[in-house]
């Protein structure tokens, strides 16, 4: 499945995580951001761009390349994906459904780290269930634009984007998501406002806010895609999405048992490394062949991906597994490190912590399982 | 400006151990990387091409075939062009058959500026094969370059390393330095310039497609043998006496009376 770029991208990718997210990880967690340096050199080194084609600034890689990337970045820093969102939920809307104005506009600076972008589906009263959207872009003939009004929540990159990719209602006669379509949005339009950023639970590197519009004037070239077609859109983008998250969940579970596996060798009592205390070593057993069994999931996902083939029910179950195995993972690596692991000091305080929001977002587990079943039983 | 770089493949010595019954290294399952001060010599080449347009950075690596990986590597930094000197007649080489054949490769690409090499690789840590190769050429050379001041058309001014102090040197192209770690902190490699490398060809050069001897080259042409290799013997668990003298040597008399010294 591996060719040798890949493993060459696994050197680079681990060469980078170690050297420039992981000594500044717990700075960027209590800060709450990455310093602007750090999205320039991303962006310098490619990492903006993995599988974006290169007449936008990227390589045109595949998404195993993309998931190499965010498994080594995410063992080191479970925020740092973010640093990669140009290449799934920021820049694919672009990629997949935009005109080759708007990709040169919008989504070639996000590539090169000049832009940072934002996905906005999320409402207060629409998380899982689009359908039931609420903020509208409706088009107002005297004005010749369409008129945005409205808020979504959880916006990864909401307090500092510069623009988004915004789903609204463009019909309010038509049903359920029919009338949903997706329009691209700038952050200095006026009645554009980034809400206060959140205070989540854990990574605080990756910020996250509301995105409140209010009577924001959108050109009628800003229209991404066709009108209605925005629920088509967001579906479209989901698989690969999944992916990447999964990818982050893979790595997240095989940065905790990096951490564990070395602090059990470390930790010394009743005279000997807690290594050696056979209930511990097969902690590290059983989590060691979970992580290999996901890793399989994972890849296996994104070999469809770059195979051109239906993946819905693979990413889900990638998503899904990830999604679990990162929360049980690092339960157990914190479990080894007994009192010292819930100590703000120990890289596995955070790291359980960001754990706990891949179950959660793109996707709760349980909207996976309602993916996989409804395979299964079509 | 040409560029030429010379690099080595060498097992990461961080994680080698040495088998005490042969005296030899053991390399199995040992990550191979590119030789530490290569890397800032290949990053100084580099730093003078993002200056200079129209530069060509051509490395150039001799060893078994594996040893184009590093090759590859060099080209995902930035580098444009790699020639990797791979033959059986190569093995066994020592720095002074190894400068030959790394010397007979560059006479036969003639054309080149700067020749940039690591002080030195942290397998053998000779510090012979750069210097080697300056001579056989016949051109000036600078080692333990610190820092490039100055790059002009004809001529180069490079802060020279020395234990207790620094020489500025101005030395007339081409000529070949060789790099020490403060030079410069090497780049990574890129996403893009891995994928646009691993889809390049690296030339390939035997004994035939280089202007060298048959007795210059390999075993048969290397005086010295390593008859043995080995790690000292780690000395004792030392003890350390804290206290005031009197104090310190009634505990060392005691020590000692112990072990039935006294």
């Amino acid at each position: 499945m591996f060719e040798k770029k890949h493993e060459m991208l696994r050197k680079l990718a681990r060469e980078f995580a170690e050297k420039e997210l992981e000594p500044i990880a717990d700075e960027a967690e209590k800060n709450a951001g990455y310093p602007g340096e750090l999205w320039h050199k991303a962006a310098k080194y490619g990492f903006g761009g993995i599988t974006i084609p290169k007449e936008y600034g990227g390589t045109g890689g595949d998404y195993k390349s993309l998931a190499i990337v965010v498994e080594e970045f995410c063992k080191k820093d479970a925020a740092a994906s973010s640093l990669l969102m140009s290449n799934s939920l920021s820049g694919a809307p672009y990629l997949y459904y935009g005109n080759e104005e708007q990709k040169q506009k919008y989504l070639k600076p996000m590539v090169l780290g000049e832009k940072i972008g934002a996905f906005a589906l999320t409402e207060p009263g629409a998380g899982s269930d689009s359908g039931a959207t609420q903020t509208t872009c409706l088009w107002d003939e005297a004005q010749g634009c369409y008129i945005l009004n409205g808020r979504k929540c959880f916006i990864t990159m909401g307090p500092i984007c510069d623009y988004a990719v915004v789903f609204a209602k463009s019909n309010l006669e038509a049903k359920g998501t029919r009338g949903i379509s997706a329009f691209i949005v700038e952050a200095d339009w006026e009645g554009f406002s980034h809400g206060k950023p959140e205070e989540k639970m854990g990574m605080h590197a990756s910020v996250t806010s509301d995105l409140v519009f209010n009577n924001v004037k959108v050109p009628k070239e800003n229209l991404l895609g066709e009108e209605g077609e925005g629920f088509k859109i967001a579906m479209g983008i989901l698989d690969a999405g999944r992916v990447t998250v999964a990818s982050q969940g893979l790595g997240i579970a095989a940065g905790c048992l990096d951490l564990a596996v070395a602090y059990s060798k470390e930790r010394v009592q009743f005279g000997k490394p807690i290594c050696k205390l056979q209930d511990v070593a097969f902690k590290l057993a059983d989590m060691a062949t979970e992580i290999q069994a996901t890793r399989l999931l994972v890849y296996d996902a994104a070999d469809k991906l770059d195979k051109h083939q239906r993946v819905t029910m693979q990413a889900a179950m990638a998503k899904y597994k990830a999604g679990e195995l990162c929360n049980s993972v690092a339960y157990k690596a914190l479990q080894i490190h007994g009192g010292y692991g819930y100590m703000q000091d120990y890289a596995i305080e955070r790291m359980t912590r960001a754990a706990r929001l891949v179950s959660i977002y793109e996707g709760t587990s349980e909207i996976q399982k309602l993916v996989i079943s409804g395979h299964l039983l079509k | 400006m040409k560029i030429l770089v010379c690099v080595k493949q060498v097992p990461n010595t961080n994680e080698v151990k040495i088998n005490p019954k042969t005296g030899t290294l053991i390399r199995d399952g040992v990550e191979s990387i590119l030789n530490p001060d290569d890397d800032n010599a290949l990053e100084a080449a580099l730093q003078i091409k993002d200056k200079n347009e129209g530069t060509n950075v051509t490395v150039i690596s001799m060893g078994p075939p594996q040893a184009a990986d590093v090759l590859i590597e060099c080209m995902a930094k930035g580098a444009d062009d790699a020639i990797l000197l791979s033959s059986r007649a190569f093995g066994g080489a020592d720095t002074w058959a190894t400068s030959n054949t790394i010397a007979g490769a560059i006479r036969k690409i003639a054309d080149y500026d700067i020749i940039f090499a690591g002080r030195q690789a942290i397998d053998g840590d000779t510090a012979q094969v750069g210097p080697q190769i300056a001579e056989r050429l016949g051109i000036p050379q600078v080692t333990y370059v610190e820092e490039v001041l100055k790059c002009e058309d004809g001529k180069l001014t490079v802060k020279r390393q020395l234990e207790d102090g620094y020489e500025m040197i101005e030395i007339p192209t081409p000529c070949l330095l060789t790099a020490v770690k403060e030079l410069n902190t090497p780049r990574y490699m890129s996403v893009k310039g891995i994928y646009d490398a691993c889809e390049r060809e690296i030339t390939v050069w035997n004994e035939t497609d280089i202007p060298v001897s048959p007795d210059e080259i390999g075993i048969n042409a290397s005086p010295t043998k390593v008859y043995r290799s080995f790690t000292p013997k780690p000395k004792g668990r030392g003890m350390m006496v804290e206290g005031t003298p009197k104090e310190a040597a009634a505990k060392v008399t005691e020590e000692l009376k112990k072990k039935h010294f006294l």
